[in-house]
């Protein structure tokens, strides 16, 4: 049996990047050259990985389905990027961000990666400075900061509500230097179908060029995948709607074992669900719990409007359940807490789901210019889209889809279990546990890919210098065309009557209403069985219009949907193992009588690595033990 | 509501393109535009129909993937706003609406309503970067900037890289984009050690990707969804001046 290995350093924790960086092997610059790597996705991970490695000499190309790797998802990251400075003097430190970022994720992640990303979060910063991302600044010149969920300093650099349009930007460019430099080539307008493993080695790519229909093949010495998130499993999410989990599927199929894919956060501050014609949610930024209230009427089905609710009569419910972090408290925890009031009877709005995000009191006490100053852009995005003026009444807000913990398992050095295939960012599982804190992921994919991966990969690298280049015409390439094209004629051949959206759309209504805030065994197995029927449904009577070698769009969507199908059913089997609450993965037969989430540690302290074992066979579950050395084990309270 | 639609269909870069009409019913008010054409190739799908290409990706304006130029103007006709963030309440049952792609020499058509922007990342590499390597990066506080500065420098770096300036300009000048990246990297000090270069091999690539000149007319800061100034034009003027005559 497969034994996974998280190679993990030795020594003590602050010291094992240290002295793995001290030891690991390298590349010699004379050698770099004629090593090849693939990186799949350019955003803020993707594109730091690529710059930074090809700046190193490596020879890198690049694959987006955007136009341009400048649109990747991380464009609309808004709030902050956490770093360890300390510049307020409030106590921050390497640990203390460990120690949030392992609380955080309700003991679920591992302890070294997490480690490891707070201590080079100071260079992360100072990175994207000296690229030129304008952060918010103080009077004097200095930079500022402000304070995320699930924390009690304040250590989040911001640049408005477009932090990560800044960062991402900055990622941009430095990839567009290496381009213009000759180092890294870029494939827009291709969509990955299929990883190419050789030998038991990633060697490649099959990808679609989105304009011609054309089915390429892309051979390297290694492969990154930075594709990003895979929470518009859901259908409705604040993801961009392209967003996917194909090319985590094809590793899956490939051999890599996909962690703890339930793990999905689904976020407290998104614009409600307006209507049905709905394509996509808006987030509101979680800093905007720095300044503002949550509540809901104290009153069931109190329809006045919110101005003319008298503060005796409002439910601060995050406050009085919460009074240590208040607004703040981490998502899972105030997104649960929104859905018990709405499904409690006091939610607000017109369908009852979404309750209130209030200024008033913080406009009353640093005047509105103030408030205008940090999330001038935000306000202005919510009105665009609702119509309504957050100077004036409370924002109207609800949880939706926004982020995957899960994804693919890899180890410290960020690899998978294919050798020579590597996870980035929000496409791997490794730092953020059972739940993710505010302005980590812009970190973590910055970290993964300016500083871990640059490294590391020439660790593998380094017994590849004498690999000559990888040719293209291998029979693994032969047969990996042809699965992919055999299997976009198939979707184009059913001819059937229904849209590919709407049996997205219905895909994402099981998962919601089964396997997002709150599940139980009942409505996870009802949540598998009507999986596996609606996927017979597709694979029957959907409708692709058009032909498999011209631009088609229908096609790359509906491609997608069959990928988020078996995605679905493994996001509910890992659910359904999982015995216990945890984080944002809520069991409600694992619950307190106030309601508080039960862990169950002697049983689940685990990642949960899925390994694929055929289209009619269950996946094979292997378990990674977490042990904490450097914390203390507590039960995670937010009171 | 009841909506006629006058798209612009063309088959593939080669092919002349024309416009062609739909009448679309119960189309809502509380949908946004691209639900409208989603909606629509709902339909045209259903009825076997080759579906309207048009391309978005985030929805809520800040990928700037989603540009189109509605009833003459790009994003139609709210202000400071991407097409995605257009909603249908601006329109009246019975209106006729006209969508094409943003036309220039340097964003040829792609299919339909999608064009081809890879000309905006050319004009980025040829200079719109520090050229600082990861790994040399000085502490961050080492050195203090203004805050407005900061302020300024972030105001221009908002650019979306949307094409809505190229679009609205009548000789499909990229001045707005190339002068927003330009400023934004000229008013830090850590952009100001290759300003003068960087303004230099930018204005260059411009002219040979086909941009037209500047007609200093201010088409695209009205047109611009995320409202850069023109005072970005004024500033990489000045830049060049001190890099061509310096
Ligand atoms: C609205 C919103 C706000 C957020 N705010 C914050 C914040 O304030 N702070 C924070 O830390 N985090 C935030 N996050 C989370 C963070 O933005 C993301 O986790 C992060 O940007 C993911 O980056 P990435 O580089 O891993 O992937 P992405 O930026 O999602 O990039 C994925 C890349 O993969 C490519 N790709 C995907 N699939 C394929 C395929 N099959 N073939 C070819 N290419 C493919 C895409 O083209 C793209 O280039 C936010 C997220 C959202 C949705
Ligand atoms: S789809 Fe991203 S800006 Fe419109």
């Amino acid at each position: 049996m497969y034994k996974l290995d998280s190679k993990i350093p030795d020594g003590p924790l602050a010291e094992k990047w240290t002295r793995y960086k001290a030891t690991c092997k390298l590349v010699s610059p004379a050698n770099k050259k004629k090593l090849d790597i693939i990186v799949v996705g350019a955003g803020a991970a993707g594109a730091a990985a690529a710059a930074s490695m090809a700046e190193l000499g490596y020879n890198v190309k690049v694959f987006v389905y955007q136009d341009s790797s400048r649109r990747a998802h991380s464009i609309a990251s808004q709030g902050g990027i956490n770093a360890t400075k300390n510049y307020k003097n409030d106590g921050d430190s390497d640990y203390r961000l460990f120690y949030d970022m392992i609380k955080g994720g309700d003991f679920r992640a591992r302890e070294a990666n997490v480690y490891r990303l707070a201590e080079i979060s100071n260079n992360v910063i100072d990175q994207f400075v000296a690229q030129g991302v304008p952060f918010a600044r103080e009077y004097s010149g200095y930079l500022s900061n402000r304070s995320f969920g699930g924390v009690q300093v304040s250590r989040t650099f911001y640049a408005q509500g477009q932090t990560g349009q800044q960062c991402t930007l900055a990622a941009y460019q430095a990839l567009m230097r290496q381009i213009k430099a000759g180092k890294a080539e870029m494939y827009p307008r291709r969509f990955v179908l299929d990883l190419i493993v050789i030998d038991g080695k990633a060697r490649g790519i099959i990808a679609r060029n989105l304009v011609t229909g054309e089915i390429e093949r892309h051979a390297a010495h290694a492969v990154v995948l930075a594709t990003g998130g895979f929470g518009t499993v859901y259908y409705l999410s604040t993801l961009a709607i392209n967003s996917n989990g194909s090319a985590a599927m094809a590793a899956y199929r490939k051999g890599a074992f996909m962690a703890n894919p339930s793990m999905a956060q689904i976020h407290p501050t998104s614009i409600p669900v307006l209507n049905d014609y709905q394509a996509k949610l808006t987030l509101m930024s979680e800093s905007l719990r720095n300044d503002g209230r949550v509540w809901v009427p104290k009153n069931k089905g109190d329809k006045r409007k919110p101005n003319d609710i008298p503060e005796e009569e409002r439910d601060y419910y995050l406050e009085r359940r919460y009074p240590a972090f208040g607004n703040l408290v981490p998502r899972d925890v105030a997104s649960r807490a929104a859905k018990e009031r709405c499904d409690a009877g006091y939610g607000v709005g017109s369908t009852g789901l979404s309750v209130y995000l209030d200024f008033r009191d913080a406009i009353k006490a640093q005047g509105k210019q103030a408030i205008a100053a940090k999330y001038g852009n935000l306000f202005d995005l919510y009105t665009k889209i609702t119509g309504m003026d957050p100077y004036t009444e409370p924002m109207r807000i609800y949880p939706a889809s926004h982020y995957t913990m899960g994804g693919l398992w890899v180890d410290y050095h960020l690899m998978t279990t294919i050798p020579g295939l590597y996870a980035i960012g929000e496409a791997n599982f490794s730092d953020h546990g059972a739940n993710r804190l505010g302005a980590s992921s812009l970190l973590q994919c910055a970290g993964d890919g300016y500083f871990i991966l640059p490294v590391t990969i020439g660790d593998y690298l380094s017994s590849e210098i004498k690999t000559p280049k990888i040719p293209v015409d291998d029979p693994a390439f032969d047969k990996a065309e042809k699965e992919a094209a055999d299997k976009l004629k198939k979707l184009l051949s059913v001819n059937g009557s229904q849209t590919v959206t709407s049996f997205h759309k219905r895909l994402g209504h099981i998962m919601w209403q089964y396997s997002g805030m709150v599940r139980n065994e009942e409505g996870l197995n009802k949540a598998l069985k009507e999986v596996k029927e609606l996927r017979d449904e597709f694979w029957n009577d959907v409708k692709v219009p058009g032909k498999i070698d011209e631009y088609n769009h229908e096609l790359e969507k509906a491609f997608r949907v069959a990928d988020f199908f078996d995605l679905a059913e493994l996001i509910i089997t890992d659910a359904l193992q999982r015995k216990e609450s945890c984080g944002a993965h809520f069991r409600e037969e694992y619950q307190t009588e106030e309601g508080e989430p039960m862990r169950n540690d002697e049983e689940y302290m685990y990642v949960a690595a899925w390994e694929y074992t055929g289209d009619h066979s269950p996946p094979k579950l292997h378990k990674e033990p977490l042990s904490f050395e450097n914390v203390k084990v507590t039960k995670r309270s937010y009171k | 509501m009841k909506i006629t639609l006058d798209i612009w269909r063309q088959k593939s870069p080669n092919d002349k393109g024309k416009f062609v009409r739909y009448e679309l019913e119960g189309v809502s008010r509380e949908m946004t535009f691209l639900e409208m054409l989603d909606y629509l190739n709902d339909k045209l799908i259903k009825e076997g129909k080759d579906p309207v290409a048009f391309d978005s990706d985030c929805r809520e304006g800040i990928c700037g993937t989603c540009g189109l130029f509605i009833n003459g103007r790009p994003n139609g006709p709210v202000k400071g706003i991407t097409t995605c963030q257009l909603n249908m309440s601006v329109f009246k049952d019975g209106d006729t609406i006209t969508v094409e792609p943003f036309r220039a020499k340097a964003f040829p058509v792609i299919k339909d309503l999608i064009i081809d922007r890879s000309s905006f990342d050319q004009l980025i590499q040829s200079g719109g970067f520090i050229s600082v390597n990861t790994g040399a990066a000085p502490e961050a506080n080492s050195i203090p900037i203004k805050k407005e500065i900061a302020e300024r420098a972030f105001d221009a770096g908002i650019c979306i890289g949307c094409g809505s300036c190229v679009a609205a300009c009548k000789n499909a000048s990229a001045m707005l984009f190339v002068s927003a990246k330009i400023s934004q990297l000229a008013l830090l000090p850590q952009g100001q050690v290759e300003a003068k270069e960087r303004v230099r091999t930018m204005v260059r690539e411009m002219d040979r990707l086909g941009f037209g000149n500047c007609t200093n007319t201010g088409a695209c800061e009205a047109e611009c969804p995320k409202e850069i100034s023109l005072w970005n034009i004024a500033k990489m003027n000045r830049e060049y001046y001190k890099a061509t005559l310096g």
